[in-house]
């Protein structure tokens, strides 16, 4: 705070008393609610959200009802995005590929997290070789060619997991292990720092002299002071999860052609673009619109979860 | 000068030995064999099967696996592609300047988009301006190249005709007329490709700028009575682009990314498409080869980043 800025609720003792009572969690939502499009975005995301959970449930067309006859139609009221080459109706699989766009983001931002936060406290703890190799690791990691390796994974492991897993499964896990896995350095670089100067401040010196062990420490007190940026980074780490899993479906080489993700439904209509536009145009607006309010979001919560703000 | 990017090159090495473990790791953790093909092939007996493993070194231990494969990497050896039937060395030398010129082109467009944008954005802070810009970088990082380009490709090719939307590496026509053409060509790629990259830069600008346009040394050129343009681009922007330069060599692998993508939408013949086809038809030796060249690659931009720092800093040459 710094007294850079005359802290308005702390001047009268009176108004002291409502700003203690507001919890950690409401202070960070107020600010966030601050940054207007951050606040406006989470709405839009809820909003796509639960149009690609329920929407499925409501709109019952299927994803593969073939229709020679309504082939490659423009939007429709009975078919709200069109169709493509073999006549399904495109909001059908629109609805269907946002499932697992989402999911995959999800599940693999928690993996990167998981594996990030794990590194990022041991180095920060153990100190010493331990911090130093652990380091290398990861700027080996950061300067490897991601896409390139995402690739050649994914062609080395692809039928041996399909075989293991199933089809969707198999390459499901393949997909989100990949990507976690190659986003984890951030975060485990943001949780060391965080670990360096956070065991040294005195509430954890207090908590050593109290006889906690060392995984106390970390869980009850050094971790949880740690996690604000760890959630910015998670946010992002969503969004660049999307772009990946995108990136993959559209270089032909995601999900099988029968899934319809994102980025492969862009990918088919890519060469349909001068007689259905319409085709490549709405999942490419559902990536964007998922992957800007996402950002927009990360961008709102590091506003809102960095204590030193005065706003 | 000579004796930090010596030295620069020399930690670089260990961590080009690294990816190359990390390389290795990966093909050889893989499942599959080779000769997988033979094994079904009922006109090959296993033991002329076994007697091919032994020959190429396949039932060695693995760390004197490794030594042979980098051994023949290091001497050039880089193997035989099994679809163009041509050495992998000579495939990537004909695709690789194609990528290589795409991509510094389009930070060339990037720099030249997000410096003067940065920085402008940054002396007069929640101007309409910065407003603008920074809503824009955000909207222009969220777009993923490849939905720029097939936009690209809606707009200026199939709507207006302007462009072309493939990259023809063996256009016919000459002389003038030849750049013109190329000219055309290379225009979509390069932009997809650079304004994303502008995005990101212009916010690293941005704050950098921000952060040292506070600092007392500033105060002090201006209240001597420099100018605002001198101010900010000799005292403010030269230091301030420091951060940048670390920033942008760590975005380094996600440049070549894109660029492998731009170049599959465009149909650039570089050796990022030479690797989708590679991939596409199981082509294991220009897989390996190409994923290595672009390892070397963000190794090689990383130093330049380190020996631009070096120059733009002079405090670290000398440490």
């Amino acid at each position: 705070m710094a007294g850079s800025t005359p802290a308005s609720a702390t001047a009268s003792p009176v108004a002291a008393r409502p700003a203690k009572s507001t919890s950690l969690w409401a202070e960070a939502w107020r600010r966030f609610k601050r940054h207007r499009l951050a606040y406006w975005s989470l709405w839009l995301l809820g909003a796509l959200v639960a149009a690609v959970l329920i929407g499925p449930l409501v709109y019952k067309v299927g994803i593969n009802d073939v229709d020679f006859a309504q082939k490659l139609a423009t939007p429709s009221a009975a078919h709200p995005m069109g169709t493509d080459d073999l006549g399904r109706d495109l909001l059908a699989r629109v609805l269907y590929g946002g499932r697992i766009s989402l999911a995959v983001g999800l599940a693999a931002m928690l993996m990167a997290i998981t594996v990030g936060v794990t590194i990022g406290a041991v180095a920060g703890m153990a100190r010493g070789w331990v911090d130093a190799a652990l380091m290398w690791v990861t700027d080996l990691f950061l300067s490897l060619p991601q896409l390139p390796l995402l690739l050649l994974l994914i062609f080395l492991f692809r039928e041996p997991l399909k075989q293991a897993f199933g089809l969707e499964v198999g390459i499901f896990i393949l997909i989100v292990v990949v990507i976690g896995g190659f986003r984890w350095m951030p975060v485990a670089r943001l949780v060391r720092a965080q670990f360096f100067s956070l065991r040294e401040k005195e509430f954890v010196e207090a908590a050593r002299a109290l006889g906690a062990s060392v995984p106390r420490q970390v869980v009850r007190h050094i971790l949880p002071n740690s996690l604000g940026p760890v959630i910015v980074a998670g946010t992002i780490d969503i969004a660049a999860a999307i772009i990946a899993e995108s990136t993959l479906s559209f270089l032909g080489l995601g999900f099988p052609p029968d899934v319809p993700t994102w980025g492969r439904i862009l990918y088919d209509g890519r060469d349909y673009m001068d007689l259905a536009m319409h085709w490549a145009l709405f999942p490419g607006i559902a990536i964007f619109l998922t992957v800007l309010t996402i950002n927009f979001i990360g961008d709102g919560l590091r506003d809102a979860l960095d204590p030193r703000r005065v706003l | 000068m000579i004796n930090y990017i010596i030295r620069r090159l020399l930690i670089a090495l260990p961590s080009l030995l690294g990816i190359s473990v990390v390389l290795f790791t990966v093909l050889a953790l893989a499942p599959g064999d080779p000769f997988e093909d033979l094994a079904n092939n009922p006109n090959v007996p296993p033991e002329v099967r076994m007697a091919l493993r032994a020959q190429f070194g396949l039932d060695d231990p693995i760390w004197q696996r490794y030594l042979h494969w980098l051994g023949s990497m290091l001497k050039g050896d880089w193997g035989f592609s099994f679809i163009s039937r041509i050495n992998v060395d000579t495939l990537i030398s004909q695709r690789i300047g194609v990528t290589i010129a795409v991509i510094g082109m389009s930070q060339l467009v990037a720099l030249l988009v997000a410096l003067p944008v940065g920085v402008l954005a940054a002396v007069k802070p929640y101007s309409w301006f910065d407003r603008i810009a920074s809503t824009l970088a955000f909207v222009g990082f969220s777009l993923p190249t490849f939905f720029t380009g097939v936009l690209f490709i809606l707009l200026f090719s199939v709507q207006l005709g302007w462009l072309p939307f493939v990259y023809r590496s063996d256009l016919s026509s000459t002389g003038w007329q030849w750049w013109v053409d190329q000219f055309k060509q290379s225009i979509m790629p390069i932009t997809v490709l650079g304004l994303f990259q502008a995005a990101s830069w212009m916010r690293y600008v941005r704050s950098a700028v921000l952060d040292v346009i506070r600092l007392d040394y500033v105060t002090t050129a201006r209240s001597k009575g420099l100018g605002e343009r001198a101010v900010v681009n000799k005292h403010v922007v030269r230091n301030a682009l420091i951060p940048v330069v670390t920033l942008v060599a760590l975005q380094m692998p996600a440049v070549f990314g894109g660029a492998i993508v731009t170049e599959q939408i465009f149909r650039i013949p570089g050796i990022g498409s030479l690797l989708i086809d590679a991939i596409l038809r199981n082509d294991t030796p220009v897989i390996m080869a190409v994923t290595f060249v672009f390892s070397c690659l963000v190794i090689f931009f990383n130093l330049v980043a380190d020996v631009l720092y070096g120059w733009l800093d002079p405090r670290i040459s000398y440490r």
